[in-house]
């Protein structure tokens, strides 16, 4: 069997058989304790400069963003930002209980349907899990609450943050999935898709010059709640 | 793939020869190590990650059965099937039951160098399955039926008349009068049609930078998006992946991950990495029903425990060929197998054979240039020169070549008499050189003469030299 053929392989070449006990051991250690290794400086910052390193890699990387008060002033931040771009005033928003506490009636003129997105939906507006300041990065973890196609298939993506969930690394971006999520299949923190958004889709296929838009979203813009008072 | 790297030298003359070649590449040159350092200057700790990043994947290596196998439980549990795969075709065919049993008629695939390995594309298509490569380099090529020049921009070969060329000529549905006014039209066009095969597909093919033994997961990394269509769009999603991608944990990853698009790109991070792990869970609004891993070994096993080993390392970042002075000059096609550059010259032939690349290992200065911006610091020189004593013990170079290294080492090993005809024959050669203190021509070495002229002796030896600056120093 090809299995028994490759380990076997792999364990000739490192001149041993199977892992002796005590050093399985020692690596099932290892996999529980999942050490983190150096973490950049650049985003070991108080709170407020941390915020302002996440919008600045945001910008950095071509997404746009807005700060706002409260769940309260999303709908009008969301309506101006479609109009302003000459959007439909139809999305397609992620039925997470946060995106649903938004007062969007407040913006009649905004019009919503839930569900995963498809190829008629131009505009999409997800519940944003965790932002990275190290590199302006959003975490998107895939739930029945944040379908993976809201990320991927519309022209533009809406996603709504609060300042509270940004954090310096990736490291601690996980350290947060890892106490917070329980899948449904395994029983561990991991669920089926974790994608990692940093930007606008684009591509530098062609004569090596990036244009931005090649398969997913031309535009992403971050709506960003200013929930957590230490980040003013 | 079938492979031209035993004609590595016939291949890098027409390349010197292709205008349209020697244009792009001048264009693509200098970008790679501009791009590359401003990155790496944003990040003071690169050169500390380098090694953080070395000591990582030493660690997987030297554990990869454990973390394999740790890796496949996990994948299980997740409710994903793993393939295990000793060969290029025990791979072809597991792809292509899986798609069997998908009923699959079109399958869209993401970037993969291993499927290029495998020639995948040829071996569904035999089959009556019609696979659609989605990133847009890759598009561009399966459309001209011609290889990737470059393991991260598959397509930097071309020019922006060959895209238009190449695009009029396939999409015969449009209208043939349109206008490319802009990069972002031909790109447009390849978005618009894409999107329908995307959205049509039965099955996904992606590869994968690392599987992640803690929670069974694969990774993929891109910018366009359509690796992330790809595996989340159609029923079935199959991951194409070697063995030596294993790394124990997420963070494991994420140290890796720092290094690897500043060293390929310049980008801080790409922009989307995505950790994908089994199929739809219940409730899921979208992704693949079922997730499969094809894991595949093709050559690996037998580089652990061999000088190779270290290769093993290599994340395919594709920062040694964009700093080599060799790749670019001749540019991909020439290496003539799925990977070139300096990695593809210390991969290829462990993968293929020495005696039909021999050729790409000798296509290097030993500038060290590859070695110095390697971000998990293989040492990829050192390698080529194992390379070059494997080739010689085989015999595998022509007589003349043997002879002369034979001659060679007879003389060097005459400490003596090798000065004696080094001197003699610097001076003769200071005489006919002349004033010019050229040579335009040269018996045995129109090699070099052909291109520029061989510089004259001066009518001294290095050794004598030597001598008389350490005397007067005293």
């Amino acid at each position: 069997m090809s299995k028994d053929a490759i380990l076997g392989a792999i364990r000739r070449g490192l001149r041993r058989g199977a892992l002796p006990d005590d050093q399985a051991m020692a690596l099932r250690a290892r996999l529980q304790a999942h050490p983190r290794h150096l973490i950049p400086a650049r985003s070991r910052l108080p709170r407020p400069q941390q915020v302002e390193l996440f919008l600045r890699n945001l910008d950095k990387e071509f997404a746009t963003y807005i700060r706002v008060g409260s769940v309260h002033d999303v709908p009008e931040a969301v309506g101006n930002y479609v109009a302003a771009q000459n959007l439909p005033s139809e999305f397609v928003m992620a039925p997470h209980p946060e995106l649903r506490a938004i007062p969007w009636s407040d913006r009649p003129m905004l019009r919503l349907h839930e569900g995963r997105a498809s190829a008629d939906d131009l505009v999409s507006v997800q519940h944003g899990y965790v932002g990275i300041a190290e590199t302006g990065t959003l975490m998107l973890p895939a739930t029945p609450e944040r379908p993976t196609t809201l990320n991927l298939l519309c022209d533009t993506e809406i996603v709504v943050l609060r300042a509270s969930r940004i954090v310096g690394a990736y490291e601690e971006a996980w350290d947060i999935l890892r106490a917070e999520h329980q899948d449904a299949v395994t029983g561990g923190f991991m669920p089926r898709n974790v994608m990692f958004v940093t930007g606008p889709s684009r591509s530098a296929d062609i004569e090596s010059t990036l244009e931005l838009g090649a398969h997913g979203p031309r535009r992403l813009h971050v709506v960003l709640i200013d929930d957590d008072e230490t980040a003013l | 793939m079938l492979s031209t790297s035993p004609t590595f030298k016939e291949n890098a003359h027409q390349a010197l020869a292709d205008v349209g070649l020697q244009k792009a590449m001048a264009r693509t040159r200098p970008q790679g190590p501009a791009k590359r350092s401003a990155a790496v200057a944003g990040l003071p700790e690169f050169e500390d990650l380098r090694d953080i990043g070395r000591d990582i994947k030493n660690h997987a290596l030297a554990h990869l059965d454990f973390y394999l196998e740790t890796w496949e439980a996990n994948v299980l549990k997740s409710g994903g099937h793993v393939h295990w795969c000793s060969t290029a075709d025990d791979a072809r065919d597991a792809v292509l039951k899986i798609c069997q049993a998908a009923g699959a008629r079109t399958v869209t695939k993401g970037k993969s160098m291993i499927s290029e390995e495998l020639a995948i594309n040829d071996h569904l298509e035999a089959h009556g399955i019609q696979p659609i490569e989605t990133d847009l380099g890759e598009y561009i090529l399966q459309i001209r039926n011609e290889p990737p020049s470059h393991i991260i921009g598959p397509a930097f070969h071309l020019n922006r008349e060959d895209w238009e060329e190449s695009f009029r000529k396939v999409h015969t549905q449009l209208d043939p009068n349109r206008v490319f006014a802009e990069r972002a039209d031909i790109q447009a066009e390849a978005r618009m049609l894409l999107r329908e095969k995307f959205l049509a597909a039965d099955v996904g093919i992606t590869g994968a930078n690392f599987l992640i033994a803690e929670t069974g997961s694969s990774v993929i990394v891109t910018n366009e998006g359509n690796g992330d269509l790809t595996q989340t769009i159609p029923r079935v999603h199959i991951v194409l992946a070697s063995i030596e991608k294993c790394v124990p944990t997420l963070e494991d990853a994420m140290s890796l991950l720092r290094l690897l698009a500043r060293s390929a790109t310049g980008q801080d991070f790409s922009v989307y990495t995505t950790f994908s792990t089994g199929g739809k869970r219940p409730g899921d609004l979208d992704g693949p029903e079922e997730y499969h891993v094809v894991v595949i070994d093709n050559g690996r096993s037998a580089m652990i425990g061999s000088e190779f080993q270290d290769m093993l390392r290599c994340i395919r970042c594709a920062a040694c060929m964009n700093h080599c002075p060799v790749y670019q000059t001749v540019g991909g096609h020439a290496y003539g197998w799925v990977y070139p550059g300096p990695m593809g010259a210390v991969l290829t032939p462990a993968l293929i054979g020495v005696d039909k690349a021999g050729h790409l290992p000798n296509a290097s200065t030993f500038c060290g240039k590859c070695e110095s911006v390697c971000p998990v610091k293989i040492p990829l020189p050192s390698m080529m020169r194992h390379w070059r004593e494997r080739e010689f013990e085989r015999h595998l170079q022509p007589k003349g070549v043997r002879s002369n290294l034979a001659l060679w080492a007879w003389l060097v090993q005459r400490p003596q008499l090798y000065r004696l005809t080094t001197r003699i024959a610097a001076r003769a050669l200071a005489l006919v050189g002349g004033k010019k203190g050229r040579f335009s021509k040269m018996p045995l070495a129109s090699g070099w003469t052909d291109g520029r002229d061989m510089p004259a002796p001066e009518g001294d030896t290095f050794f004598a030299r030597y001598a008389r600056q350490q005397r007067s120093a005293k």
